[in-house]
């Protein structure tokens, strides 16, 4: 058994063929990205080296990706700031079992399960001067013609409230489950010290519930930094560039403009900042999850 | 008085509960209100949400007619099963090598395809864009299979590691000293009772790839090969003045994956959020 398990030519047939087509398709491409990025280059002339003149133009020469970094951590304040806490809140009250626990959990789901280009077009329309949005606040007494997405000043925000209410039930559906998880003794201990309803939340499942946060900030950061889909479909960075996030910038540089270069030292700042900022959260929580595990 | 207390409780959070459901539900039903309207009914802006005076279900049968929508539903299909299989079958080996067999590189050769799970693919995009142009499978089945197939494999590994730690060694020493080969073992013991895990892995593998939108958009420009959001999005460029129109073809795009959401909810739910949950 020891044998067969340790026998080189079977673990390459296991191992081989996921690993090769992985860093072939997945690994390689990122160090060409990061490598194009200290070119300019066009993909048909000759590449002129740069060395790191593109990475530094980023910051000193191009306010259009300053902006759009802006946008993205506007992006990712609403993520952290609103759809979490909201999550968070929805999570504690169907964990404490409600009537129909199941039937809202599907419910908040199902804007996840939809494609993001769906829920674009959608909210394109919501937001159009005649749309759903102007109609309700027409209901309720305010008369608008705004077009939300047209207007530079609006445009971005308009495409930041379906990206916060597609997720929320999503990662209220990852705390539910971390909080599920969570053994009834430690209520019934906090109950016997006084401790019930938002004191006890407070006190034991949120600390407890350290791990499963730091997994929904992860994932609502890294998801902000690098957001595209329902950006592209709404707007495409447009009126005038006012929605634009990195994604989008690099996506029209490489695909509509052609400037590889330059933009390759984007899409590779995508990934360095993604990189950096799991990192930084993995810091910030550190602290926490030594306390949960002193509960 | 302290029972009253906890009525008013448990009414707030009812309403609360019912408050975002409503607001999670609300754009859906309006878009299935305008899908069924006229131009002249959908700008009048007193008949927001009434229903539709005439019930144009017409514009249902012209969204589908011609059949772009219906070619675009079975591309997305192939592509999602195809992905689903190859990269359960890939992973499914490679995360066994991973677990089981001995080596020493194991842990550096785990933990690059850890580090898929997080990468942002857009990075990837230009080199795959030029290679897959190079060797001609741009613009046709293999060029997004591909790299759908390619970056399904992290995640499955990950999800079916972690399976593997679970399943007790015996069966497979039983079967080695009943002079069972290892490929048998695998392919007629592992394969079965991994099931669940797997299960797990190809709707996560699935509903990404079904609902892809950025590598869809950049390698496929030939009708023939679009999926169903790319081709949607051109479907909607095209009538972008009708709205009942694009209205029907948004809800066609989006009632087959609703369906098999209401049928498999807890098995999706599951699966979607596995990466952040056993992470």
């Amino acid at each position: 058994m020891q044998k067969l398990y340790s026998n080189k030519l079977y673990i390459a047939v296991f191992v081989l063929p996921a690993f090769l087509a992985f860093v072939c398709i997945g690994i390689i491409p990122l160090f060409i990205t990061g490598y194009y990025g200290l070119f300019d280059y066009d993909g048909i002339g000759e590449k002129t080296f740069l060395g790191l003149q593109n990475y530094i133009n980023l910051f000193t020469n191009d306010p259009e990706f300053i902006k759009a970094i802006l946008n993205s951590f506007i992006l990712a304040a609403a993520s952290l700031f609103i759809q979490l806490p909201l999550s968070f809140i929805l999570a504690v009250i169907l964990s404490k079992g409600v009537k129909g626990e199941g039937f809202f959990r599907t419910i908040y789901f199902v804007p996840v399960v939809i494609s993001s280009m769906v829920i674009g077009q959608l909210f394109i329309r919501i937001f159009n001067s005649e749309g759903l949005f102007n109609g309700i606040l027409g209901l309720v007494g305010i008369h608008t013609t705004q077009a939300w997405l047209a207007d530079t000043s609006t445009a971005f925000f308009a495409t930041v409230v379906p990206a916060v209410w597609q997720s929320i039930g999503y990662h209220m559906l990852i705390m539910y489950a971390g909080i599920k998880n969570i053994s009834p003794d430690y209520y019934e201990a906090a109950r016997i010290d006084g401790a019930t309803g938002l004191k006890a939340t407070m006190k034991i499942t949120l600390p407890l519930l350290a791990p499963v946060i730091k997994m929904c900030v992860t994932f609502a950061l890294v998801g902000s930094l690098r957001a595209f889909d329902l950006i592209y479909v709404m707007t495409g960075g447009g009126p005038n560039h006012a929605s634009e996030v990195p994604a989008t910038l690099m996506y029209s540089n490489l695909f509509t403009k052609g400037i590889y270069g330059y933009g390759s030292a984007q899409a590779f700042f995508i990934v360095f900042e993604c990189l950096l900022f799991s990192l930084i959260i993995n810091r910030i929580f550190k602290r926490a999850e030594d306390n949960a595990s002193m509960i | 008085m302290k029972k009253e207390l906890n009525t008013i409780k448990s009414t707030g959070k009812m309403i609360i509960l019912i408050l975002v459901a409503v607001v999670q539900l609300f754009p859906f039903f309006w878009l299935i209100l305008f899908s069924l309207k006229s131009n002249t009914e959908i700008f009048d802006p007193e008949k927001i949400l009434s229903l539709p005076e005439v019930w144009h279900f017409e514009n249902y049968s012209m969204a589908l007619q011609g059949g772009s929508i219906v070619r675009y539903f079975f591309n997305s299909v192939l592509y999602s099963v195809v992905t689903v299989v190859a990269s359960g079958l890939l992973a499914a080996m490679a995360a066994y090598g991973l677990t089981r067999m001995e080596w020493k590189l194991k842990g550096v050769v785990a933990a690059i395809f850890t580090l898929g799970i997080m990468m942002p693919v857009q990075a990837t995009l230009l080199p795959l864009f030029q290679v897959l142009d190079a060797t001609g499978l741009r613009n046709g089945y293999l060029g997004l299979m591909i790299p759908y197939i390619v970056f399904a494999i992290p995640m499955s590994i990950m999800v079916l590691s972690s399976f593997y730690r679970s399943v007790p060694r015996e069966l497979e020493e039983a079967a080695c000293i009943d002079g069972c080969g290892i490929f048998r073992t695998f392919f007629s013991i592992i394969l079965p009772i991994i099931r669940p895990a797997l299960a797990t892995a190809s709707i996560f593998a699935f509903m990404n790839t079904w609902n892809e939108l950025l590598f869809a958009n950049t390698f496929v420009d030939d009708e023939a090969y679009r999926t169903l959001p790319v081709g949607i999005m051109t479907f909607v460029g095209e009538h972008s003045t009708n709205w009942g129109l694009i209205g029907a073809g948004l809800v066609i795009a989006t009632i087959p994956i609703v369906i098999i959401y209401f049928i498999l909810s807890r098995q999706i739910q599951t699966s979607m959020t596995v990466g952040a949950v056993k992470g």
